[in-house]
């Protein structure tokens, strides 16, 4: 690293600091290795609003941060230190959620409602689109299920990746097929109960 | 148009930035002028034309904070009594950060002009050529501005 980077480093953090006491910084992000890849973590004030794949592309999805929530972003590794620690604690098995506030502004409506009601299916256990609808009290909304999983701000800390076809088949996933299948794997070893398909009341 | 997140900015702009500083203020100064910079460009960028010309607007905005820095320095050596009242600016440019907020709630076109004439340092016949109208609609606009933030005791 060249004395010119490590100066704007410098200058960067005091920027971060000086941009928090004037309550400016409105979504701060950092970026986090995983066995699923490196995520994005973005936070506002009020929690993590937005956990993004590499396959989705950082940059789009800061842009489309700074159009949706706020133009003041700024990389501020340090404001999600909390989630990255218990995501890494998630990936080893010695946790079975993510505990922290999120934001849920970018979901309104009905899908809102769906990803809220995710945490009721167990770490380690899945649900069928079907029995999520009837969670949410919509049992032939199957369909707006699925889209909802799909557009999951927060994978991960709503575990969508619970949500399985009703023939048993996996299904899609934002982080794309293969991190879907680490994610229920790594789950069923550490509950010690592959592929029960029971929800919480 | 929507503005791209504000980090693209600092990583762009920042070390252009921290040369304009390191010209114009001593070495124990040039970090408070950068930040200073920045965190003002922060806190107007949601109110700003998308086209602006950034890196134009960015070193007018360090300039201003070097000289705002020199003032202070200059007063501190000077004044045997530390806390003299603020001298009333000769021009009508707005120092203050805070004005942003009251910027950002005029109408429209002062908006723009204000921002184009103070921010980005454009003579008005540049306004014209960026937001139409006449020289003389600018001018009436941009004062017609400046009235209302005074009134909110803004200098």
């Amino acid at each position: 690293m060249s004395t010119t980077d490590t100066e704007m480093d410098r200058l960067h953090d005091l920027l971060v600091a000086r941009a928090g006491d004037a309550d400016l910084l409105d979504v701060a992000y950092r970026v986090h290795d995983s066995p699923v890849g490196a995520l994005l973590l973005a936070a506002t004030g009020r929690g993590v609003v937005r956990v993004a794949f590499d396959s989705e592309g950082h940059d789009a999805v800061l842009a489309d941060l700074a159009e949706r929530v706020s133009p003041r972003v700024l990389s501020a590794p340090g404001r999600l230190d909390a989630a990255a620690r218990q995501l890494d604690d998630y990936f080893a098995g010695r946790a079975t959620s993510v505990e922290v506030p999120v934001d849920l502004q970018l979901l309104g409506g009905y899908r809102r409602e769906v990803v809220e009601a995710l945490p009721r299916i167990a770490y380690g256990r899945t649900a069928t689109y079907a029995e999520v609808a009837g969670l949410t009290g919509r049992p032939r909304a199957v369909r707006a299920v699925g889209s909802a999983c799909a557009n999951n701000p927060v994978p991960l800390l709503l575990p969508c990746h619970r949500v399985v076809r009703s023939d048993g088949s996996e299904g899609g996933y934002r982080g794309g097929p293969e991190a879907k299948h680490l994610l229920l794997r790594l789950e069923a070893e550490g509950e010690g109960t592959v592929g029960g398909s029971t929800v919480a009341p | 148009m929507s503005l791209p997140p504000f980090e693209l900015v600092v990583r762009e702009h920042g070390p252009r930035v921290l040369a304009v500083c390191r010209g114009r203020v001593e070495a124990a100064d040039v970090d408070d002028a950068w930040s200073e910079t920045f965190v003002a460009a922060l806190r107007a960028w949601p109110d700003l034309p998308a086209d602006l010309d950034v890196e134009a607007w960015l070193v007018t905005v360090a300039r201003r904070k070097c000289i705002d820095i020199h003032r202070a320095r200059s007063r501190r050596r000077t004044d045997p009594v530390a806390e003299l009242p603020e001298r009333a600016t000769e021009d009508p440019e707005p120092q203050d950060e805070g004005v942003w907020r009251h910027v950002a709630a005029l109408p429209h076109k002062q908006r723009h002009v204000i921002t184009y004439r103070y921010l980005g340092g454009l003579s008005y016949a540049q306004i014209v050529d960026l937001v139409g109208g006449s020289e003389a609609a600018a001018r009436r606009a941009a004062s017609d501005g400046l009235k209302t933030l005074r009134e909110k005791e803004i200098r």
